[in-house]
């Protein structure tokens, strides 16, 4: 598992570089589609499908709206490439944040261990022995997000209702000028 | 003999495949939806699959066949809909003791893995199935279909690409 976790990782970091050098706009999209369902494969192998089915969908939804809305027909590729100094301050700060991520890694447990064990008194063991019991749902991800903690779906139903409205406001454009007043005002 | 419409949107082979999925695809997401309590999946996935057949409608066909159709107000009332009907059975939660009580299961509890066994846990499934599928609908049509204009007499109006000056909604 452990196998199939790196080479998807591996496989997200080489299809965002994809994403941020190539010079086609469309490949570029399509690039970054490719990093979300490398995500959805790491979720399926580390034992999560209800974030994998979300990954995919809400990817291709992603992708189809990117396409649509972005990619007009008269601009296919992208010319202008980056400076010299923001590539270099980009790669010092990506070496700085890996010496820190070396050190917080070293820090964790192995993959797979289950860290609640060392509280007993946390909350999962309740809803891992009484959840059954008690909610009488069969998935337990879906017991503790529906009933255990629903306040936290309400918000994020919130979150998501918010962020239309957000949307239908921000794309607000100005009103068009009449096609009788030419450019010669 | 009068004259045969011009198809918009796509060419034959997609729009006739599209008519044959469109309705299975939405058939799927309402499986994923109401055995959510029993297998992988949520009211969000169903919500979101049900959101991409009507997408796929849209872009197979054009925008002004789907919407006409289906219109924008209409999803976007689905949407304010969902989201009330998921705070109604939270505060309906007060009947049994506290906020967002799953009172069905407290009351009756039926036997585990069958559809109808998880309380309110199927009820907030529908609820966010349809709150999610509307919205992210919106989203669609808001970022790709549609613009958004202030009229002549000061209220917003939204009106399809392309078709800025003639089509209002």
């Amino acid at each position: 598992m452990e196998i199939l976790v790196t080479l998807s990782l591996i496989f997200m970091i080489i299809a965002a570089l994809n994403a941020l050098e190539t010079k086609d706009l469309l490949a570029s999209v399509v690039s970054l589609s490719a990093v979300g369902f490398g995500l959805a494969v790491v979720f399926l192998a580390m034992g999560a499908p209800d974030v994998a089915i979300v990954q995919v969908v809400v990817e291709v939804l992603t992708l189809i709206i990117l396409i649509r809305a972005t990619i007009r027909h008269d601009v296919t590729s992208f010319t202008e490439g980056t400076e010299f100094f923001s590539l270099l301050v980009g790669l010092v700060l990506l070496f700085v944040l890996f010496l820190f991520s070396l050190e917080a890694v070293r820090a964790l447990p192995p993959l797979g261990t289950p860290v609640m064990d060392a509280v007993t008194s946390a909350p999962s063991h309740h809803y891992l022995e009484h959840g059954l019991r008690e909610t009488g749902s069969a998935n337990i991800v879906t017991a503790i997000l529906l009933d255990y903690r629903a306040y936290d779906t309400l918000g994020g139903a919130t979150v998501l209702f918010a962020s239309v409205l957000g949307a239908l406001a921000v794309l607000r454009s100005r009103p068009l000028k009449k096609k009788k007043k030419t450019d010669d005002e | 003999m009068n004259k045969p419409e011009k198809r918009t949107g796509m060419n034959l082979i997609t729009q006739t495949v599209t008519r044959w999925i469109a309705g299975p695809i939405v058939i799927y997401g309402i499986h994923i939806l109401f055995t959510g309590h029993l297998a992988p999946g949520s009211g969000f996935d169903g919500g979101i699959i049900i959101a991409c057949a009507f997408v796929l409608i849209t872009l197979a066909f054009g925008a002004k066949f789907a919407l006409g159709r289906m219109g924008k107000l209409l999803a976007s009332k689905l949407s304010s809909l969902g989201a009330l009907l998921f705070l109604t059975i939270a505060l309906l939660g007060y009947a049994g003791c506290f906020f967002f009580r799953n009172f069905i299961q407290a009351a009756s509890p039926a036997p585990p893995f069958q559809i109808f066994s998880a309380g309110t846990i199927v009820l907030s499934n529908v609820a966010l199935g349809i709150m999610v599928g509307a919205s992210f609908f919106m989203i669609f049509i808001i970022l790709a279909v549609v613009r958004v204009i202030t009229g002549k007499d000061g209220k917003l109006k939204m009106i399809q690409r392309g078709q800025d000056k003639k089509q209002e909604e």
